[in-house]
């Protein structure tokens, strides 16, 4: 019988990494990932998780000391957000250029400055060009199983890619709410088996990892991790669908509510996926049709799947909970606008900006978005490219 | 000249499988000087050998005696340590005439 | 120690430091202190000694040998160290032989950019042993000042120009730095001195906690000098009282192994490089004299704490 528990996203993620079997374990506190790391020094210190904590200085010596030793095949684990990840940048791109299945879960915080320590997703996406593979959750419940399928798709040795699992700050990190746990033997048999690495460090065949590549080489071993970028868009839903048949709850590279016939598709990332849901449901019964996409993968991009399922719609409405200054809207605006170029059938596109800084987004704003959206689709234009949704003048 | 590796064919994660694979380098081809030992001066004291930064001097030992010093000419980048150090003065830098 | 030779060479030659290189000397030297049954891995910093081993496709390691960036060799040994732990906790540690984990940065990567993981890494206890090469400024980069630079060398960011002769401030205590988390092991070596320098890196190997190895690490290129003088400049630096050879027992014992009594005056040492050629102008007497009086206080510091500290037992792992 598995056991149902209520935990927050940071109990969550401690939790599965416990059920994971972990071997190395190095993060340094930033609000708000730090239950994550106060609930596995428990767990170590009770004896319920066989695995080293190294205390690190800094999150740049976090994620050197987890991919090092991921070097040697063990099962590593780190946490971080915000100026952390920033303070990382470096070694996130070291870490997939040397292709250690590194798991890291970012609890999505705003970086500064000014200094914030509330949601959004502008700390992930700068991250998106590092070569690691990005899951958005949007309850505590994904986040709690996406830490089980990172590990499968990490270190799956046709991807060997770092993963990150994102889960929004304090929205997630510090609610409580209900999750299905699966029972430990379970979690074991569905993880791959260690070592983790492709060639694990060894004195009998003793390797260099992490050389120097001349302009002869270098750009070599960046085709080798688009390759495997590419090959992990057919090992995710696999180790999705493995997933579902363990635990009995469906996982794919996104989670559509009534997309088929709808005029307006919303896509977001995150928590917020959950109240355009809520909401879309609400208007669906007064027959408005309306449907969202909470989108799960960010990287690699699932185009071939969000193809399918948003080229039917009038109108999509892209949430990015970042600004990426100076461009012609947000990360997700940008992708999908390019998903949809070459295609006959282009639904208008139009982008929101919200949330920045733990900002709210209540129902009313995301029923004001919907209107939006339908708006646009009578019309046939899109007023502005980029709306900002909850910013006072 | 090597052929250069496809990206297919290279192991992932910037990983070198074959260790110490420069000793096909000829780094012998930087030398101006060559170090040349008189045998009949050298007294084995291997101090030639502890002080090479390329590890280019070259110890053939009999049940566990050093008997001869040899140098690795392939490797040999001829800086001059090794003579500068000799206490014997056993070996002399020698233009490298080709 | 019982020594059979030839030792294995776990940097194979072939590789591309320059002619001379103290550095490659210095590790060369300092892996020799590896016993048969022993196994190393190292994490080495971005640097001359990263740089000129590991040119895809070709290593010069014969051992494992990990690369991550310049200020993390302290962290990515650390991980290593951890994760050789838990594995063998969980019985999934193959190999037999005693793996020792060593990490190697240049005082770039060590003084400066790497200072905050080596605390932080020897603040932890990790067992492993931490050498530190130091050429006296970023060579790799084109001989830029770091803080190992000595007081009025030449640099290319602190040139001799007509308004300041070379750096103006003195070296960083890089020892000292490391004996204030009262590590087992703190150690100043010289590849002139290559017995003393094996068996502080032996005494390293045994120490049960971190130990740091400093060791002078003379450049032809960076010190302008003629490649054949690195072991007699790498000597001279000792005999000169300028780069004293010492250890420090957990952060409390001095041990000075290779007192000087009568030193050389200071200019031997200086005359030999181009970076203190302007240190033989009449009007920068004055300086020479300041960094010999700097240097002797030191150095007798040391013989003082040395004899103070006498009396303290050397621990059983001291002895080679």
């Amino acid at each position: 019988m598995p056991k149902i528990v209520g935990l927050t996203g940071d109990e969550a993620v401690a939790h599965a990494v416990k059920q994971c079997d972990v071997d190395v374990i190095a993060a340094y506190p930033i609000t708000p990932q730090t239950i994550i790391v106060e609930t596995l020094g428990d767990f170590i210190a009770n004896g319920e998780l066989n695995a080293e904590m190294v205390h690190v200085e800094s999150e740049h010596s976090a994620l050197s000391v987890v991919t090092a030793a991921a070097l040697t095949g063990a099962r590593v684990f780190t946490a971080t957000c915000s100026q952390g990840l920033a303070l990382m940048f470096e070694i996130l791109y070291i870490t997939s250029g040397v292709r250690a299945p590194v798991v890291m879960a970012i609890a999505n915080r705003a970086l500064s400055a000014p200094i914030n320590i509330h949601a959004d997703h502008s700390d992930s996406m700068a991250a998106r060009d590092s070569g690691w593979i990005q899951l958005y959750a949007e309850n505590v419940q994904e986040v709690y199983d996406l830490i089980f399928m990172a590990y499968k798709i990490a270190e799956n040795k046709e991807v060997l890619l770092p993963t990150m699992v994102c889960l929004d700050g304090f929205t997630l990190t510090h609610t409580l709410e209900r999750v299905e746990m699966l029972d430990d033997d379970v979690a074991l048999k569905y993880l791959p088996k260690k070592p983790t690495y492709a060639h694990p460090i060894s004195i009998e065949e003793p390797a260099t990892y992490g050389s120097l590549a001349l302009p002869d080489y270098y750009f070599e071993f960046k085709i080798q991790q688009e390759f495997a970028m590419n090959r992990a868009k057919e090992v995710i839903p696999k180790a999705m669908e493995e997933f579902t048949k363990v635990s009995g709850r469906e996982y794919y590279v996104y989670n559509a509510y009534a997309t088929d016939d709808a005029d307006v598709i919303v896509i977001s990332l995150g928590s917020t996926s959950g109240t355009m849901r809520s909401v879309a449901k609400e208007l669906r019964k007064k027959g408005i049709k309306v449907g969202t996409v909470a989108l799960r993968v960010y990287r690699p991009f699932p185009a071939k799947e969000l193809k399918e399922v948003l080229s039917g719609a009038k109108v999509i409405v892209t949430m990015d909970r970042t600004l990426s200054f100076g461009a012609l809207g947000g990360p997700l605006f940008e992708d999908l606008r390019s998903l949809f170029y070459d295609e006959d059938r282009r639904p208008l596109i139009a982008d929101v900006v919200y949330g920045l800084g733990g900002r709210d987004l209540t129902p009313s704003d995301a029923k004001a978005i919907f209107e939006y959206g339908l708006e646009i689709a009578k019309t046939g234009h899109i007023p502005e490219l980029v709306k900002f949704v909850g910013v006072r003048e | 000249m090597s052929k250069l590796l496809g990206w297919k064919e290279m192991p992932i994660g910037t990983l070198i499988l074959k260790p110490g694979s420069t000793e096909e380098v000829k780094t012998g081809d930087w030398r101006t000087f060559k170090p040349v030992i008189d045998h009949n001066k050298c007294t084995r004291c291997t101090l030639c050998y502890y002080y090479c930064p390329d590890g280019s001097i070259m110890l053939k030992t009999e049940n566990g005696k050093v008997v001869k010093v040899d140098v690795d000419y392939y490797h040999c980048k001829g800086c001059g340590i090794c003579a500068k150090i000799c206490p014997v003065k056993a070996i002399s830098m020698v233009e490298e005439v080709r | 120690m019982s020594i059979s030779l030839p030792k294995p060479e776990y940097l194979a030659p072939g590789h591309a430091a320059c002619q001379g290189c103290g550095a490659t000397l210095a590790i060369r030297q300092a892996l020799m202190a590896l016993r048969p049954d022993e196994a190393a891995i190292v994490v080495v910093a971005t640097g001359c000694l990263e740089v000129v081993t590991t040119i895809y496709p070709r290593t010069s390691w014969r051992i494992p040998f990990v690369h991550l960036a310049f200020e993390n060799a302290a962290a990515g040994a650390s991980g290593i160290e951890a994760a050789l732990r838990v594995l063998e906790r969980k019985g999934l540690l193959k190999e037999k032989k005693k793996i020792h984990v060593i990490a190697i940065g240049g005082d770039g990567g060590t003084f400066d950019i790497g200072l905050q993981a080596l605390s932080g890494a020897l603040e932890r206890g990790h067992k492993f042993v931490y050498i530190c090469y130091d050429n006296e400024a970023y060579m790799n980069t084109g001989i830029q000042r770091s803080g190992a630079t000595p007081y009025r060398a030449w640099t290319t960011t602190t040139p001799v120009g007509s308004k300041i002769p070379g750096k103006p401030q003195f070296k960083k205590n890089l020892a000292g730095i490391a004996a204030a988390h009262e590590i087992p092991y703190v150690a100043t070596a010289s590849p002139g001195y290559h017995v003393d320098l094996i068996n502080k890196m032996r005494r390293a190997l045994n120490a049960p906690g971190p130990a740091l190895l400093h060791i002078l690490a003379p450049c032809p290129t960076g010190w302008r000098y003629d490649p054949s003088l690195t072991v007699e400049i790498a000597r001279l630096a000792v005999q000169t009282r300028f780069f004293p050879l010492y250890e420090i027992i957990y952060g409390r014992k001095y041990v000075v192994t290779m007192p000087v009594p009568k030193p050389r005056p200071i200019t031997d040492y200086l005359k030999l490089q181009g970076r203190y050629a302007h240190m033989l102008r009449p009007e920068m007497k004055k300086d020479v004299e300041r960094l010999e009086k700097v240097v002797n206080e030191f150095y007798e510091w040391l013989m003082k704490m040395s004899e103070v500290t006498k009396d303290l037992p050397l621990p059983s792992w001291y002895h080679v």
